[in-house]
């Protein structure tokens, strides 16, 4: 059953045309990502999908009801957590909890029974009477997803859950979105975290200038990809042309310059590392450290969209300071 | 899904964090006594003053504290985004614009009390029609707040909001007859006097503590309970248009 419908969604600003024509459903209980660069229209859907932002066409229909006309009256059923952290910064976090219970009709005392177990299970139960101004990124992150979710809502919207937070935060943060989605939360998320999605996406869908370019199961979109092998390359001294230079000693293989000093090695057939190390070596060329890896959803979307996954990280990065 | 309750956290959080702050406070208690003092001695400390200065008073206190507090509030809330965070909650926006307005309705509301009660030590209130005065005050506090929203949203930045607000304040305190008769202004300008909601609140209170109004007190509370009505649907209009995107 789906939680909701999607129908060929538009948002125009002025003469941009910022989503255009998208359609898609989310499944009860699963894990739906949307993907994409920057400005590709993913948050500019999450906020119609919410309320934030009206549609200039298309239908939104959650629980099999159009709600395309009033957003408002289908945001009981919807969590929801922005790309940046809007909790009250001159409240502590177990009043910011409660607000939030309150907004969503949750009387006084089951909202500080449902904040305490929240407080609990996301390691801020020693923060809870400390302003969320004094909280870290990482503990203002996870106390917006609590606050998405003290009203137990089933569907959960989150833009961007991880970005700009620390490794250990980040990874606190997909365990509780995995312990949600076990109790049966259907997850809504945006990410420019392509390995994220994979960890934690049941399907997810590409999204480019506004449109969905391909959207299916995270295991059926690398199915085509799996037994490609890949061999990532350290290099020292990298020096320009030699992407085809590496053509000519390793015709079998295509290579892609990732970095200063990475190259990247693929082929259908096996690889056999110290074959290839031996042969750049001959030719002069010294490999400090060679590494294994399996294709990934961001191969796949490399593939789709011709969008180089780790310059969509780093944008995305640095506009989150 | 009891709305009210929502009414009720959005009311007290308000409170808690914006008017109960010790500035706030001071401000309270200050502003009224800075603007009487001022005046008590222009007219060279006449008791008898007391009483034509008090609605002027009162009124300008109800003005600035409102005004400031809201839209400064709301707009530093929007540039924060926890005001999404309402927006976004399923209560009707209606009911979000009351409870966002009602805190600073209540701040306006004590703001006026404050010279009244201090004035009842100097001068014999026992005239005053109270009930008019308390009427007034209320519907002075809901316009002036309704005026501080339409700032709100009507502009994008902190600072914006507060020039917007003495673009229409500072006009008022010289043509809504607070300290000047109307009667008294260049007839050029007197027509501007008509189109200020303080004119009408004004001289409710002049009408209720001087019995010196120059308009009937229904005609008054029509015109007030029209401006809060006017500036409270296009402050809606507002934020569906320029927040709802």
């Amino acid at each position: 059953m789906n939680i909701l419908e999607v129908y060929d969604l538009t948002k125009v600003y002025g003469d941009f045309k910022a989503v255009k024509g998208i359609s898609f459903a989310v499944r009860q209980g699963e894990v739906f990502g949307l993907l994409g660069p920057n400005g590709a229209g993913k948050t500019t859907t999450i906020n119609m999908l919410t309320g934030l932002a009206r549609t200039t066409s298309g239908r939104v229909v959650y629980s099999g009801i159009d709600y395309t006309h009033d957003i408002k009256k289908a945001q009981h059923l919807m969590g929801i957590v922005p790309d940046e952290s809007n909790l009250y910064p001159e409240l502590t976090g177990f009043e910011n909890l409660c607000f939030c219970a309150a907004l969503y009709g949750m009387k006084k005392k089951e909202a500080g029974a449902k904040a305490e177990i929240l407080l609990e299970q996301f390691g801020l139960k020693d923060a809870k009477d400390k302003k969320f101004a004094a909280y870290s990124r990482g503990m203002k992150r996870r106390l917006t997803i609590a606050a998405g979710i003290i009203h137990d809502p089933p569907i959960l919207f989150l833009d961007e859950p991880t970005t700009g937070i620390d490794v250990a935060s980040a990874r606190q943060i997909r365990n509780i979105l995995k312990d949600m989605n076990k109790k049966g939360t259907t997850i809504f998320l945006t990410t420019h975290y392509i390995e994220e999605a994979e960890r934690l996406c049941d399907r997810v869908a590409f999204i480019v200038e506004g449109r969905i370019i391909k959207i299916d199961y995270v295991d059926e979109l690398i199915h085509p990809v799996k037994d490609r092998n890949i061999l990532i390359l350290n290099i020292s001294g990298l020096s320009d042309g030699i992407e085809e230079r590496l053509l000519t000693i390793l015709p079998d293989f295509k290579c892609k310059r990732l970095s200063n000093s990475e190259i990247r090695i693929e082929s259908d057939h096996p690889v056999r590392t110290g074959h290839i190390i031996r042969i750049l070596e001959e030719e002069g060329i010294d490999v400090i450290e060679a590494k294994r890896m399996r294709a990934t959803l961001e191969d796949v979307f490399v593939n789709i969209t011709g969008i180089e996954a780790h310059e969509m990280k780093k944008e995305k990065e640095k506009k989150a300071g | 899904m009891n709305n009210w309750i929502a009414f009720f956290a959005i009311f007290l959080k308000d409170i808690k964090t914006y008017y109960l702050k010790p500035p706030n406070i001071s401000w309270g208690i200050i502003f009224p006594f800075a603007w009487a003092g001022m005046f008590f001695i222009r007219t060279g400390g006449n008791m008898m003053d007391v009483m034509s200065i008090l609605p002027g008073v009162m009124s300008l206190s109800i003005l600035f504290g409102t005004t400031s507090m809201l839209s400064v509030t709301i707009t530093f809330e929007k540039k924060s985004r926890t005001f999404d965070r309402i927006l976004l909650s399923p209560i009707p926006l209606t009911l979000i614009m009351f409870a966002k307005t009602s805190g600073a309705i209540l701040f306006g509301i004590v703001n006026a009390f404050v010279p009244f009660f201090v004035a009842g030590f100097f001068v014999d209130l026992s005239q005053v029609h109270l009930s008019i005065v308390i009427a007034a005050i209320i519907l002075i506090s809901i316009a002036s707040t309704f005026m501080g929203l339409f700032i709100a949203t009507s502009v994008s930045e902190v600072f914006e909001a507060q020039t917007f607000s003495n673009f229409f304040r500072f006009p008022m305190i010289f043509l809504c007859g607070l300290f000047f008769p109307i009667s008294k202004l260049p007839s050029l300008v007197r027509p501007l006097s008509y189109i200020m909601p303080l004119t009408y609140g004004v001289d409710l209170l002049h009408g209720a503590i001087n019995h010196t109004q120059i308009l009937p007190y229904t005609f008054d509370f029509a015109v007030l309970f029209l401006f809060c009505t006017v500036l409270f649907y296009i402050s809606l209009y507002n934020i569906k248009k320029r927040w709802v995107l």
